[in-house]
């Protein structure tokens, strides 16, 4: 029974990953609406399944009369660009740190450590919040700062599966047979810890996109008018007393998301054989 | 009539899974003060029997008997507690892993004085003088340092030594023990082999020794089982074993034994050929068939059990 | 020992030393930071009276090597928003975030020790999966929206806690709950993979041999050698949460570092900024190598080498 559970959970996070990507892809298609029209008559409506509801805004509209179903829909293009950007970017910084210090050992590995280190003692969020001030809010800005930062387990996990691979019989059947240190590197280590490495892409994702819907939050993240969730919780977060949807509504959207990436991150673990943790 | 003995065991089985059965029927007795010896190849079900009897398994394992009986008492009923009460106090095991079956963040004073203070109303000074007192009985000198230390400043041979001493906080009748020798030096096997005896004569211990060793048997053992794919297959006294090994897998298992005097230098030393079959749900006949140089079509179908009266039974169509 | 512990100390120096400069070129970010500090409706002068009054119309390694002299000598320099020295006012924050912090790390540990005991205990049975369920639920839970939630249902709506402000103790309760939430599946996980292991060891047989009850069995022998590790990353948590703070600082109101930061990031108070930067790592170096030391104690194959 506890393997039918596994099965189901990966199932249930594939679809809600998949789910949630095509609606991105596919957002100017299906929203119903422009999600920047403002339109001050019509503030704050609640969903239509609730009282006072129209048909016309499926799940109401914002403070500025924008329908929030739309909006909702181009926040998960925002989501998953930011999770899918920010893992590419740290993903080949801390795949390129780890794998060279697991590989070469030695100096180089005490230094690539030494870096770990570093970046660990460095507080994520408040560094992430005054790049974000201080060089001015963007989307682009946002990406590069939370890929500049969330390298640390791709290395760590990089670095330490590099060190099983490295001692294995086919590694030294390589270097017997003559190849270079790169292609050794690229076509015999990275092959064989790739799967290690994906589950660590999924988690890092997770956690992209719940920063950057914090950082959002606060003011410091993606700019408005740009519908990030975490940027409609904040917004929402003064008529919350009031009309609770209007928090409910982001916020469940980024847990589902959330959660669907961390099933499958869960589920690909079980199934590549990686480990979590490093 | 004899004295009942002191363990007696009928028609244990063990089941890990749905599947398979790692013990099918096993029959043990073991005589106050004397050493049994189970002894077979790895997988064939004699380390499982002996944590069966402690009530040790693993979870997800299923054991059944048709009895139990520990001085003359069915444990196959015991509640929890009152196995508990029964483990460490008359009935103490000791394992194959010295290096790592001793817990590695307490003192080894604070590891021996548990197993007394949990079955006797004594304090801890009380019980690090009897852990110090055992410490010295096992041959360790400076007993007094080594209860102070922690188990990693130990070599393994004194870690068993440890365990055994620890085994005998509380006096027990039974020491089972499982493989205690195999993974230390050889030197360092005979003087544990040659300690157990000691204390068998000195305390008038009951042991039951797993092993798949027939050096340790010849050294050590009055009754001896040989076990093969979850089956008693051959029991007798020791002596009678050596002598006239019925079945054909315990002449298989003896031939592999280089014996100086009877095997010519340059002789091939005996082998079994071919491995332990795995036994699934169904499996009827002989274990041994498909290795066997004797089988018979029979053997496919039952075995039966032949008994020469004095003790010496085995499981075969051959007498 | 001895030579491991200087070594760890050596490292932390270094990690110090690159901190420094990290905050340092943090807060440079901007450009020019006198323009950015003076704010859109000043004149040049302003700039330029700012420029001097902070001393950054000097080469930057000379500000830089200045600065980390006044930090080696005490001085975090002054606040250019509040007109008092930075070490003031990270002080008179610092009991608020501090005990946020470590209520977040009692409850977590609180939450997450059991927790992840039982599911070891019933390892892959129907307990241990709703409890490692739970845990992928928390982890999907983005900590600031659990703590609107919270603040709407149990603050205001059915007013069983305060939702702001820290006048008495159980201010500390919600915000406390929500940090500490964020830190729960990761320590329970880690519990829940030692004990495991510990459980399956050869030493718990024997404990089980030496007839002891199953209580002294998992909570003396098993989860004395599983906390090891939960020491080690509850250290690293506590850091953590110290640096999210600001988050939950900013939803329930607290007037802590982590809200001080905030306020300065917001309003380019640059000496304000860099030193929380500094002041923050340092706490999480100075946690790891405490709980290395402490790891030390724990684990007597460490102690004596």
């Amino acid at each position: 029974m506890a393997f039918q559970l596994r099965r189901l959970a990966l199932a249930l996070g594939f679809v809600i990953v998949i789910g949630i990507a095509l609606v991105a892809l596919l957002a100017p298609w299906i929203t119903p609406q422009d999600p920047f029209l403002q339109n001050l008559d019509a503030r704050m409506a609640p969903p239509s399944f609730m009282d006072g509801g129209t048909a016309a805004h499926f799940l109401g509209t914002d403070q500025l009369g924008r329908d929030y179903f739309s909006r909702l829909i181009y926040g998960a293009r925002i989501s998953m660009l930011i999770g899918v950007l920010v893992v590419v970017c740290s993903g080949l910084i801390g795949t390129t740190l780890g794998v060279v210090g697991g590989f070469f050992g030695g100096r180089i590995d005490a230094v690539v450590m030494f870096i770990i280190t570093c970046r660990l003692s460095i507080p994520l969020i408040l560094v992430a919040l005054t790049v974000v001030a201080f060089v001015g809010s963007s989307l682009t800005v946002v990406v590069l700062t939370l890929g500049l930062l969330l390298w640390e387990r791709f290395a760590v996990v990089a670095r330490t599966t590099t060190m099983q691979v490295r001692n294995l019989d086919y590694i030294a059947a390589a270097w017997a047979a003559g190849c270079s240190r790169p292609y050794i590197l690229l076509r015999e280590v990275l092959p064989n810890i790739v799967h290690h490495l994906i589950v660590v892409a999924t988690l890092e994702m997770a956690l992209a996109i719940l920063l950057e819907a914090a950082l959002s939050f606060l003011g410091l993240g993606v700019p408005p008018p740009l519908p990030s969730w975490g940027l409609m919780i904040a917004e929402a977060k003064d008529y919350m007393y009031f009309s609770p949807w209007v928090i409910l509504v982001p916020g469940i959207a980024l847990f589902v998301l959330v959660l669907g990436i961390n099933l499958l991150g869960d589920g690909l673990r079980d199934r590549l054989g990686a480990t979590r943790d490093a | 009539m004899p004295e009942a003995p002191l363990l007696d065991v009928r028609g244990l089985r063990v089941r890990f899974n749905a599947q398979v059965e790692a013990v099918r029927g096993v029959d043990l007795t073991v005589e106050r003060g004397q050493t049994h010896c189970v002894v077979g190849e790895s997988g064939c079900g004699k380390s499982v029997s002996s944590l069966a009897v402690m009530g040790l398994l693993a979870r997800g394992a299923k054991r059944s008997a048709a009895h139990m009986r520990f001085d003359g008492q069915d444990i196959l009923g015991l509640s929890d507690t009152a196995l508990q009460r029964l483990r460490g106090d008359r009935m103490a095991m000791i394992f194959q892993e010295p290096m790592t079956s001793l817990n590695p963040a307490y003192t080894i004073g604070s590891q021996m004085a548990e197993a007394l203070t949990r079955h006797r109303k004594v304090g801890k000074q009380q019980a690090l003088d009897r852990a110090a007192e055992l410490l010295t009985k096992v041959g360790i000198t400076a007993p007094g340092l080594r209860l102070a230390q922690y188990p990693h400043q130990l070599s393994g041979g004194l870690r068993q030594r440890v365990m055994i001493a620890m085994a005998l906080m509380c006096d027990p009748e039974l020491l089972i023990a499982d493989e205690p020798t195999t993974a230390l030096d050889v030197t360092v096997q005979a003087q544990i082999l040659r300690l157990l005896r000691d204390l068998q004569a000195e305390l008038g211990l009951a042991i039951l020794l797993i092993t798949h060793d027939l050096g340790v048997v010849a050294r050590i053992a009055h009754k001896v089982s040989v076990m093969y794919a979850g089956e008693v297959v051959e029991s007798a006294s020791a002596t009678d074993l050596f002598a006239a090994p019925r079945h054909p897998y315990t002449q298989g298992l003896l031939g592999c034994v280089p014996i100086p005097g009877k095997i010519k230098r340059g002789d091939p030393l005996g082998s079994i050929p071919g491995t332990v079959p795995r036994i699934a749900d169904g499996f009827t006949g002989c274990g041994f068939r498909d290795r066997c140089a004797h089988a018979m079509p029979q053997c496919a179908v039952s075995v039966p059990q032949r008994d020469d009266g004095a003790g010496h039974r085995h499981l075969c169509h051959l007498s | 020992m001895l030579k491991f512990l200087a070594r760890r100390a050596l490292l932390a120096v270094l990690v110090m030393l690159t901190v420094l400069t990290i905050s340092f070129a943090l807060t440079r970010l901007s450009g020019d930071v006198a323009v950015a500090m003076a704010g859109p409706q000043a004149t040049q002068q302003d700039v330029d009276t700012i420029r001097k009054a902070y001393g950054l119309d000097r080469p930057l390694t000379v500000q830089f090597v200045s600065w980390v002299a006044d930090v080696a000598s005490g001085d975090l320099g002054r606040s250019y928003l509040y007109h008092a020295p930075v070490g003031e006012l990270i002080r008179s924050r610092l009991p608020v975030t501090l005990t946020l912090g470590l209520t977040g790390l009692v409850i977590a540990l609180c939450l997450a020790l059991p927790l992840g005991i039982v599911a070891a205990m019933n390892e892959g049975r129907v307990l241990d999966r709703g409890i490692m369920m739970v845990a992928v639920l928390g982890q999907a839970m983005p900590s600031f929206w659990l703590g609107l939630l919270l603040v709407i249902w149990l603050g205001v709506k059915w007013q069983l806690l305060p939702i702001s402000g820290v006048e008495t103790w159980d201010g500390y309760v919600l915000p406390g709950f929500v940090l500490a939430f964020s830190a729960v599946p990761a320590l329970m996980r880690l519990t829940r993979g030692g004990m495991v292991d510990a459980l399956a060891s050869d030493y718990v047989r024997t404990a089980r041999a030496k007839g002891l009850t199953r209580f002294s069995v998992v909570m003396k022998h098993a989860l004395r050698n599983a906390a090891m590790p939960v020491v080690a990353v509850a250290a690293v948590q506590l850091g953590f949460m110290l640096g999210g703070s600001i988050v939950i600082e900013s939803v329930f109101a607290l007037n802590g570092v982590g809200y001080l930061a905030w306020e300065s990031i917001s309003k380019n108070d640059f000496p304000v900024v860099q030193a929380v930067v500094l002041f923050l790592a340092t706490i999480y170096i100075a946690l790891t190598l405490l709980a290395d030391m402490f790891n030390a104690v724990l684990d007597p194959r460490l102690r004596i080498s």
